[in-house]
This record gives C-alpha cells, sequence and structure tokens, in this order.
C-alpha cells in the first residue's frame, strides 16, 4: 500500500476556454496536513472537486488512498470525507438526522448510523441543538455540522475546501481547533483556504496555487522566509526623529530597519515581546511614536514575493468553476 | 440493486420530512387544484359546450384537470434538486460511495406520495361538485396507475429541468412555460373542435390529448380507439428517456 494518502500527477482542467488547472502535482503524506493555498479562482476547488471524484481530469492522473480516482472512483469515495464552504446540510432535517441520513448512505446501517450522529454530535458540541432544524442553526453551527458529515464513516482523509471563509474570528478559532484534534487523531488533512495564518496554523506542508499552476511549495516557515519576516511599524509623530527612531531600534532588528516617510519598519525575529522591547527604546531614546503595530506578511505579500503581483480577487466567491 | 432501493428510500424520507417541515410547498397538491377546479366548474363551465358523451361538465374537466396536476407534481423534484446543488448538497451525495442515480429516484419515489395526495384531493373535490366514476372498478383503477405513472415520468422530466436550470427560481418558471401551455393545448378543458384550425390539429395529436382521453374512456366509458395503449406507451417512453438523460446529467452535476 502507497505510504501517500494523495498522489497527484500533472492534473489538468479546462472548463470551455478557461483552464482552471494546468498541471498540478500534489503529494501528501498519510497522518499529515496539507494546505492549498491561493486566492479566488487560482483552481482550489477544481482540485478537491478532481480528487473526490466529482470532476473527471482532463489530463494527469491521481490515487487517493491507494486508488485511482477514475478507475476505482468508488473505493474512493468510501474513504474520504468532504466538507467545505457550502456546510452542505439540509436546513429541513434536524442535525441528528442530517447525519443519520449520512450514515445510512455510506451503508453503515441504523443502528451504527444513530450511534455514529450522537457521538459526533457531542464532540462537535452540538448535543443540545440535535434535535433541531439545521435552519435555526448560526454560521459557525452549520459549518460544524457539516465537518461532522465529512467524518461519520470515520475516513482516514478528509478534504476541507475553504472550511472557515465566511466565519466570524471566534467561530473560525473553533473550527481551527476542531481540525487540530483530528489531526492529533491521525486523520489526514488536505485543506485549501485563502487566509495565510490559516494554513501556517493548521497545515505540515503548504501548496501555494495560482492560475491553475503551482507556484510554491514547502512548510509555512520555508514560505514565509521567502516572502520576509513579520515586522514592527512605527508610525513617528515627527517626521524629522526618523534617524534616530532607526538607531534606537536597531538593536532589535532582524535585518536593517528602514523608513519611509513617517513610518519605520523593523523586521524582527520573534514576536513575543517585541512590541515592549520597541516601547522602551523608543521611550528611552526621547521619540514619540503615533501607531506602533506588528505586520504579519499575508496572502497578498506572499503573491508580491513569489509572482510580483497581487492576489487577484476579480473572480468573486465562484471559484474555480469559471 | 439492493443499495439504489436502500439508498433511494433513505432520501425519499428526506424529502417528505421537508414537505412537513416547511409545507410551503404543500399548498401545491391541496389548495391550488381545489382552485382549479372550483374555477373551471362554476366559471368558464356554464359556457362549455359539453360533448354528448358526457352528462355534465365535471365528468369532461376532471380526467383533464388530474392529467395537468399530475404532469405538474414533479416540481417538487426540480426545485428540490436545484437547491441541492445550489447549496453544495449535490456535492456530497456525489462525493459519498450511494448508489449514483439515488438521488434522482429518491426524488422520483417521494413525489409519487404527493402525487397520490393531490390526486386523492381533486378526485374527492371533483366527486363532491359532480363528477362521476361510469365504468368497471378494473378499468378506474387502471386510470388510476395510468395517471400515477404519467406523474412518475414528469418527475424525471422534471429531474432533468431541476439539473440543467441555473437557479430554484428558474427550474420553477422553466417548468411552468414548457408544460403549462401543452396542458391547455389539449382536449384537458375544452374539445379541440372548438378551436382555430391550427390549435385544433396541434390539440389532436398533442400526447397529453391522447392520455386525456384514454382516462376519460377509463373512467367515463367514452370510446377511446387507439388512446389507452398509447398512452401507457407515452408515459413509459418519457419515463425511460427522461430518466436516463437525467441520470447522466446527475453524474457530472457540481454545485455553481
Amino acid at each position: 500500500m502507497s505510504e501517500l494518502a494523495i498522489e497527484a500527477t500533472g492534473l489538468r482542467k479546462v472548463y470551455r476556454d478557461v483552464e482552471a488547472l494546468r498541471g498540478v502535482d500534489l503529494r501528501v503524506e498519510r497522518g499529515t496536513v496539507l494546505g492549498v493555498l491561493g486566492p479566488n479562482g487560482a483552481g482550489k476547488t477544481t482540485a478537491v472537486r478532481i480528487l473526490t471524484t466529482l470532476l473527471p481530469p482532463d489530463g494527469g492522473t491521481a490515487n487517493v488512498m491507494g486508488y485511482d480516482i477514475e478507475r476505482d472512483a468508488k473505493k474512493v469515495r468510501a474513504t474520504i470525507g468532504l466538507a467545505g464552504q457550502y456546510a452542505a446540510v439540509d436546513e429541513n432535517l434536524t442535525g441528528f438526522e442530517n447525519l443519520e441520513m449520512v450514515g445510512r448512505l455510506y451503508h453503515l446501517g441504523k443502528q451504527r448510523s444513530r450511534e455514529r450522529a450522537t457521538d459526533l454530535l457531542d464532540r462537535f458540541e452540538l448535543d443540545e441543538a440535535g434535535d433541531r432544524l439545521v435552519r435555526t442553526y448560526s454560521g459557525g453551527m452549520r459549518r460544524r455540522l457539516d465537518l461532522a458529515a465529512a467524518l461519520v464513516a470515520d475516513p482516514p482523509l478528509i478534504f476541507l475546501d475553504e472550511p472557515t471563509t465566511g466565519l466570524d474570528p471566534r467561530s473560525r478559532n473553533n473550527l481551527w481547533r476542531t481540525i487540530e484534534g483530528l489531526v492529533a487523531d491521525g486523520t489526514t488533512v488536505l485543506l485549501t483556504t485563502q487566509y495565510l495564518d490559516e494554513a501556517d496554523y493548521l497545515a505540515d506542508r503548504i501548496v501555494v496555487l495560482d492560475h491553475g499552476q503551482v507556484i510554491a511549495e514547502g512548510t509555512a516557515d520555508e514560505l514565509k522566509a521567502r516572502v520576509g519576516r513579520a515586522a514592527i511599524q512605527v508610525t513617528l509623530e515627527n517626521p524629522e526623529q526618523k534617524e534616530a527612531a532607526v538607531a534606537a531600534l536597531q538593536a532589535i532588528a532582524a535585518e536593517p530597519p528602514s523608513a519611509n516617510g513617517t513610518v519605520v519598519t523593523v523586521p524582527i525575529e520573534r514576536r513575543d515581546g517585541a512590541i515592549a522591547h520597541a516601547v522602551r527604546r523608543l521611550d528611552e531614546a526621547g521619540i514619540a511614536a503615533e501607531d506602533l503595530a506588528i505586520r504579519r506578511p499575508t496572502l497578498d505579500d506572499v503573491f508580491i514575493a513569489l509572482t510580483g503581483h497581487a492576489a487577484e480577487h476579480e473572480h468573486g466567491d465562484g471559484e474555480g468553476e469559471e | 440493486m439492493g443499495t439504489l432501493v436502500a439508498d433511494s428510500l433513505v432520501l425519499a424520507r428526506r424529502n417528505l420530512l421537508r414537505i412537513v417541515r416547511a409545507p410551503d410547498l404543500l399548498t401545491a397538491f391541496t389548495v391550488q387544484p381545489i382552485m382549479f377546479v372550483l374555477l373551471f366548474v362554476y366559471v368558464f363551465g356554464g359556457a362549455i359546450a359539453v360533448p354528448a358523451a358526457f352528462d355534465n361538465y365535471a365528468d369532461f374537466l376532471i380526467p383533464g384537470i388530474v392529467v395537468q396536476n399530475m404532469a405538474f407534481g414533479g416540481f417538487a423534484t426540480a426545485l428540490g434538486l436545484s437547491e441541492d446543488l445550489k447549496k453544495g448538497l449535490i456535492d456530497r451525495f456525489r462525493s459519498l460511495p450511494m448508489a449514483p442515480a439515488a438521488v434522482l429516484a429518491g426524488r422520483t419515489f417521494s413525489d409519487i406520495a404527493t402525487n397520490t395526495l393531490g390526486l386523492v384531493i381533486l378526485v374527492g373535490v371533483g366527486l363532491i361538485v359532480g363528477f362521476g366514476f361510469n365504468n368497471s372498478i378494473g378499468e378506474v383503477l387502471l386510470g388510476f396507475l395510468l395517471i400515477l405513472l404519467l406523474g412518475y415520468a414528469f418527475s424525471w422530466v422534471f429531474a432533468f429541468i431541476g439539473l440543467v436550470a441555473s437557479s430554484p427560481e428558474s427550474a420553477n418558471s422553466f417548468g411552468f412555460l414548457a408544460i403549462f401551455p401543452l396542458t391547455f393545448l389539449s382536449s384537458a378543458f375544452v374539445p379541440p373542435e372548438t378551436m382555430p384550425a391550427a390549435l385544433e390539429a396541434f390539440a389532436e395529436v398533442n400526447p397529453f390529448t391522447t392520455v386525456v382521453d384514454a382516462l376519460r374512456s377509463l373512467w367515463q366509458g367514452t370510446p377511446a380507439g387507439s388512446d389507452v395503449w398509447l398512452a401507457f406507451v407515452w408515459a413509459i417512453g418519457i419515463a425511460a428517456v427522461f430518466s436516463v438523460i437525467a441520470t447522466r446529467k446527475y453524474r457530472s452535476a457540481v454545485t455553481r
């Protein structure tokens, strides 16, 4: 049996005149999390749909848990779970009924489907809402139920297509912790996201996708090293103190600070304590700061560093299929 | 095959629960047919010359209005499939190791239940306003079989519409625009002889006319010619063709 949970080579997909995927290779080792990072329209959803057997590729091959996605589509389906940005749950069923239905469709049998539904509602803190219709659920609850539905058959591999897009920060953090728990239990995860911090937090390795091609690959740290470090940005009250500020902050900088107008940028190695150090040094030098903040590398920084252009968002919400 | 039936029943149960939980669709199977029967019998009925073979307009009308309603019963399938596509449920179902035809078969199964409900209400109201069966019990039952089969066939037509329409709203209006006029340009409400020549020619070859005349013959004992077996051929043919093309469409359907 293959060591790899996913091994895709040269995946291509064309929609009418648009090349959604232009020869994508992906390798995911068992028990690890691969983050597929990219803006809307990069081809993330198309890649997930091909690997989950929803769409046939126009070129290339892929094995998922050792099964060919085209020849053994049904075996692939029996070993994966899929959850995504749509929160694909039935609004007019209760949470329990949704999970029970999915269990029945995985052919777990009535008894086992009910047990799994109860277990998962507990685990996702939906046990009190389990008998309520899903249309009364909040957005975060729907996503949790959607994720629970993907886990009904206890699959060794799950696909999460932009699992936190559109969620408020608190629900997002909750979902992150849930996904972390799954990974700790040994589940292999392929996750797509538009957020660098999400990939950073959850993924062991990250693949950056742009216009249907892999433009970078590596661990979060490797990518960030290519992008540049986190930095402290100080906005001065008096622009004439620019040089003095650069000199004062030299000692905490990982690379030489730079100044532009009233803003001094200080690349730093470690975030913890950095602000306090900076404030103390500016104080000692008698420099007044109007604003002081840590700036972290964003998806746009990744794209600017890798492609020379910012991530394009003109495709709107309908990622992939246009 | 075993999994197809089991999976279809799981999904049919889900579809019927939807109708109970959000009963907005229920009016289409209950209030609407009653309204149409009353409208035609009491508003238009007096002005329509009933062919000599029928005792009153209700005897003439009820088979026609039953055919129209059964042809429309499947709209819940188009609406439901289109909603499932929009919300990503079709992606989920297609990623499960279930029988691929089960989502559509489950839809069309549950339509049989709602069609039966609509049929009972329609015939019940018909009996109150003067309609009566005038044939042997066997032929009357064969009429019920024919009409449920036609309803089932049109559920597959609506399944196809639901998969190709761009939104639930357009699925609904597409079905309405395509099928509604066809049911009127038939012998369902007025004798085709009273129409202008071109319309009469169309109505005479319209399959709805075949089915309506077959149902009249089975329920009223009016002469049918080849209409009865031809009506079954139409219903089975429509079901066969559309179940194949709808299932093929489903296999490549993804959320838009």
